[in-house]
């Protein structure tokens, strides 16, 4: 196989995995787990909520 | 699953507070050294005839101390942070914490020793010899180990995108440094690259232009997707974008190197490869810019009362600008104009100045009160002045470099009817001091800003901690 065909095979499967990666990102069944992922930012101070409010100091 | 029931474990600050502390350090170093050699191209005297204080050897060691020992720490600090907090367990290892913050101070200081005294293997931004390289391919290891092990004892189902990106970044400059780092040492101080010719020059921009795109872009948007959230209070703008942001980002980045190359011995597919393959990364870098913006929208009355959230935006505004200016400075005939003038310094330092730094700076005011448990930073209106002082002293610097960069490129390329150059190169040399001027006086804009924080910070340490440990906080650290 030669350096063009290779070539072309690998874009074709890296174009394939990417198409897969946006279907897979806008299925109705990430949605969930996403805003689960998405609040993980805020989950490490379930004591201290208040906090976050007042680090603004105005 | 599970993770609201559970009480949060006590994370290692110690090596985040460090890191922090030494990112201010750094940083105050780094861009020091920038001001003097800014100055050195009005005022050459100041070189004071001595070897290792002229520009070719001050050069390196400025860009090495702003990216690796500024830029490191601050990545260093934010990932050991927030792949605690949002994998909700204790750093994998103490020891290899610990190791890692030694090892990288001890590159540093050498890459301080090394570099004035003319010791380089002359690649730029990997001039260190290879002693040095070697040791930072050993922190490097324990940084993966303990970053991906820390990860793997998560507490939670989920990998916030942040840990993506960053172990994104960890993974992928281990192997820029070891591939681009390959070297036959002669001698204890001196080695000869393994690669030759063309071969070299496109090993050193894959190495150079990733450089950029995983340790100063895929970090620091790690750095970006904890941070804004975080000070903004509320989640990122898109999480399914964030994900598409980030397998495009990686996979497109890896091959834009060449567009350092355009119009030299390169095979011309390759320049014209790196071309597009950079005019590409244009769209997952504004999916990103975007994102992080969006992420206040309804919020947006919060930037006028906090400082830090306002160095975090502006940092994307910045990353916004020059990730539209990169694709089309990477453009051939652009950069015909372009290539070796000082509109590469400003596009550079807009990314550098603009969108590292101030994003690092944000989430150090953020960490500092957290990691030495105080209510908050010392002074409000410190950070505020900090904020107008490096946006001032960004865009002076940006600007004059534009205007000189552009002038510098018409000027090189105007031609006489006969064909005859119409102006010498010493003739736009005169030409630029002005802007020279103007850059001076911005870097010394950013130098009072840095100053500044680190008075802010140092009071911040001193003040009285708070009395309960309502948050998990550990008993803080004492700075390194």
């Amino acid at each position: 196989m030669d350096s063009a065909t290779s070539g072309t095979i690998y874009t074709l499967i890296v174009f394939i995995s990417f198409i897969g990666v946006v279907l897979w990102a806008f299925s109705k069944r990430s949605k969930e787990s996403f805003d689960e992922a998405a609040n993980l930012v805020f989950d490490d101070e379930k004591q201290a909520n208040l906090k976050q409010e007042s680090s603004t100091n105005e | 699953m599970n993770q609201t029931t559970q009480t949060l474990p006590e994370y290692n600050y110690k090596v985040v507070g460090q890191f922090a502390v030494m990112t201010v350090v750094w940083g105050i170093v780094g861009m020091s050294v920038g001001v003097l050699i800014a100055a050195q191209l009005i005022w050459p005297e100041l070189n004071f005839e001595t070897p290792w204080l002229t520009y070719s050897r001050l050069r390196p060691l400025h860009t090495n101390a702003v990216i690796f020992a500024f830029g490191g720490c601050a990545l260093f600090a934010t990932s050991y942070y927030v792949v605690q907090r949002t994998s909700q367990v204790r750093l994998f290892s103490d020891k290899l914490a610990a190791f890692t913050f030694w090892g990288w101070q001890a590159v540093i200081v050498l890459a301080a020793l090394t570099l004035p005294q003319g010791l380089t293997s002359t690649k730029e931004y990997a001039e260190l010899e290879w002693p040095i390289d070697i040791l930072i391919a050993l922190v490097w290891v324990a940084y993966l180990i303990n970053f991906f092990g820390t990860m793997i004892i998560r507490k939670v189902s989920h990998i916030y995108v942040a840990n993506w990106f960053y172990g994104a970044f960890i993974i992928t400059v281990l192997v820029l440094h070891i591939a681009n780092s390959m070297a036959i040492p002669v001698s204890f101080t001196k080695s000869y690259s393994l690669y030759g010719g063309a071969v070299d020059a496109m090993m050193q921009w894959w190495y150079g232009h990733n450089a950029v795109g995983f340790f100063l872009t895929a970090g620091f948007l790690g750095m970006m997707y904890y941070f804004v959230p975080k000070q903004a209070g509320r989640p990122v703008y898109s999480y399914r974008l964030s994900v598409i942001h980030f397998w495009a980002l990686i996979s497109l980045y890896i091959w834009a190197g060449p567009h350092h190359l355009h119009y030299t011995a390169l095979p011309d597919w390759t320049q014209s490869l790196g071309m597009v393959m950079s005019v590409i990364l244009f769209v997952p870098s504004w999916g990103g810019m975007i994102n992080g913006i969006m992420t206040l929208s309804g919020a947006w009355h919060k930037l006028r009362t906090d400082p830090i959230l306002r160095f975090l935006i502006v940092s994307l505004s910045f990353y916004g600008m020059s990730t539209f200016e990169g694709p089309m400075m990477a453009i051939k005939t652009v950069n015909a104009l372009s290539h070796y003038t000082d509109w590469t310094i400003g596009h550079v330092h807009s990314g550098a100045l603009g969108w590292v730094a101030m994003v690092s700076i944000g989430a150090v005011y953020h960490l500092i009160p957290v990691l030495f448990n105080k209510p908050s930073m010392y002074s409000t209106r410190l950070i505020n002045t900090h904020f107008w002082l490096a946006t001032v002293g960004v865009v002076l610097y940006i600007v004059a470099m534009w205007l000189s960069g552009v002038m510098q490129g018409l000027m090189w390329r105007a031609i006489n009817t006969d064909g005859t150059l119409t102006y010498s190169f010493v003739q736009s040399l005169e030409a630029s001091y002005k802007f020279y001027f103007i850059r001076f006086i911005g870097g010394c804009f950013v130098v009072a800003g840095m100053l500044t924080m680190a008075y802010n910070v140092f009071k911040t340490i001193r003040m009285p901690s708070e009395e309960t440990t309502e948050d998990n906080a550990v008993a803080a650290p004492q700075a390194a």
